[in-house]
């Protein structure tokens, strides 16, 4: 692992997504946009739309990083710079790092925003300290980032990679407490709920929505979404190989 | 180190490599000595780039001897001593193409205070500089596969594995690429090995691996070559060395006796 070469990968990240503005303009403003459609859809009831709001800032950094990951890295993979990268002095520790702290860099921003807006625009009323949406919201880009990473192995095409968005993130969206909270759902859903680790990131919103201080459960939801990013991080680097058939 | 210096560029003997459950690059044994440039010719879907690939390191299922630079081929002390380009442009054609060298340039650890002289080196080499700044996705094929080229150069690596890189250029373009891959092998000492389909291009080349079906036919000078087979062309020694590999098939099928039944032919 060498921190020159990650933090190279990481600027080389960012300079490509500097030459989209776009992309860059629709990852922030979307989610900023659709908070402020849904404070209208929920005029008349706040209480619902507190929960659902502080549920969606933990939804939107999963979803957006995981899309641009799978369709960045399997770019990589089908134009040949993987290769070529493999072939070179380069750790797979140091590719993974990178693109992690590139999107994380992002999704801090998008969340910056997001959360900014929700809160002073929105009034919507957080017991705790922002930072720790910002916490959760960044762990939660990097639980993304590596599911992204990791299906970019599975898709042979781009069609194939945006597949894999409704395959692996809808199931966490339907399960994750936004719609139904958790424990009123069917027992075996719940079970189901509880191995999602969106479900934590959730969670976790939620937790600093009702209470001012650091609760034992934030703690517990802040590890286990961490603990699977790096899990899935892992499983990313597992699919990256020197050698290819 | 001493005779690791001194000993050919690649040494492969018995080099075997499957894909797909088939044998695509079967038995071979050759050498490419240092500082010159080597031709590796051969018909499309002959294996070319798989044994560029293999020699790079990239390659999965490879039985046999491979020794590049003194070391097992994918050694890690290869990755910044060995250039590969990939017969389609592997860079990114959302940078410019001094971006594109930058990033490359800090992956392969060069010192913070040589890489804008290796970058600058580099652009100039493949008469890239008018073009520095303009993305990459903007520019033409060729241009991006000097681009391609370009990162290859980044750190003067002692091998350099092109595959394919005149193919579908300009007759200028190509002969100053040629031109190019001679100065790198004079002058820096570079050893090169460069993949064609287009027999034409092997007069360019001092030594000449020549394939077909995973196969070696031939391995020598383009002018050895020609008198061995007594043709004037290296097409017509090619379907020369075919039709006797063909005969000699005839005897019963053992690998690698390829190099043996042409010199029975040519005796
Ligand atoms: N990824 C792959 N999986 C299985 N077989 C492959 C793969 N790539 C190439 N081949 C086969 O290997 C043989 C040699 O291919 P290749 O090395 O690309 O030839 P060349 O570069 O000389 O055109 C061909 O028969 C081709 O079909
Ligand atoms: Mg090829």
């Amino acid at each position: 692992m060498s921190a020159t070469r990650t933090l190279a990968t990481a600027r080389r990240v960012l300079r490509q997504l500097a030459h989209d503005p776009r992309t860059i303009a629709l990852l922030l403003l979307v989610p900023v946009l659709l908070t402020v459609l849904l404070y209208y859809v929920y005029a008349d009831d706040r209480e619902l739309f507190d929960r659902i709001g502080a549920s969606l800032l933990g939804i939107f950094p999963m979803i957006t990083m995981f899309l641009v990951t799978s369709i960045a890295t399997l770019r990589e993979r089908t134009s040949g710079t993987l290769e070529r990268l493999l072939s070179m002095p380069l750790g797979k520790a140091d590719l993974i790092l990178g693109y992690a702290l590139a999107f994380g860099l992002l999704a801090v921003a998008q969340a910056a925003l997001a959360t900014g807006v929700t809160i002073w625009f929105l009034d919507l009323d957080f017991a705790g300290s922002p930072w720790l949406l910002l916490l959760i919201a960044l762990l939660d880009a990097l639980l993304g980032t590596a599911l992204g990473l990791f299906v970019s192995a599975f898709a042979a095409t781009e069609f194939q990679a945006v597949q894999f968005m409704p395959a692996l993130i809808l199931p966490q969206l339907l399960l994750c407490g936004l719609l139904t909270p958790r424990d009123t759902m069917q027992p075996v859903l719940e079970a189901v709920s509880n191995v999602l680790p969106l479900s934590y990131a959730v969670d976790g919103m939620n937790e600093v929505l009702r209470n001012s201080g650091v609760t034992g459960d934030l703690v517990r939801d802040i590890a286990i979404v961490a603990g699977s990013a790096l899990l899935v991080l892992l499983l990313g680097a597992a699919t990256l190989r020197r050698r290819t058939p | 180190m001493m005779n690791s210096a001194a000993g050919p560029a690649v040494h492969a003997d018995g080099l075997t490599v499957v894909r797909g459950g088939r044998t695509v690059v079967d038995g071979l044994s050759f050498e490419v000595p240092r500082s010159t440039v080597t031709g590796l010719l051969g018909p499309s879907g002959c294996g070319k780039t798989t044994l560029m690939r293999a020699i790079a390191g990239t390659q999965a299922k490879v039985t046999g001897t491979l020794d590049v630079l003194g070391h097992p081929a994918g050694a890690a002390p290869l990755r910044s001593r060995v250039g590969y380009v990939t017969q389609a442009a592997s860079v990114y054609t959302d940078l410019t193409t001094r971006q594109n060298l930058e990033y490359f340039a800090s992956v392969l650890g060069l010192p913070r205070a040589e890489r804008r002289g290796q970058v600058e080196r580099a652009l100039a080499d493949v008469d890239l500089t008018s073009h520095a700044d303009a993305l990459a996705g903007n520019l033409s094929g060729g241009q991006l596969s000097r681009v391609s080229l370009a990162v290859a150069l980044l750190g003067s690596p002692e091998l350099l594995v092109l595959d394919e890189p005149t193919v579908g250029l300009d007759p200028v373009l190509r002969r100053d690429l040629w031109g190019l891959f001679h100065r790198l092998a004079a002058e820096r000492g570079t050893t090169l090995l460069v993949s064609s389909h287009v027999m034409d291009e092997a007069d360019r080349c001092e030594r000449l691996l020549l394939m077909r079906a995973g196969r070696l036919l031939a391995d020598g000078t383009p002018d050895a070559l020609r008198a061995r087979t007594r043709t004037r062309s290296i097409e017509e020694a090619f379907l020369r060395l075919v039709d006797t590999a063909r005969d000699g098939d005839g005897e019963g099928d053992k690998g690698g006796k390829n190099e043996k039944t042409d010199t029975e032919e040519t005796r």
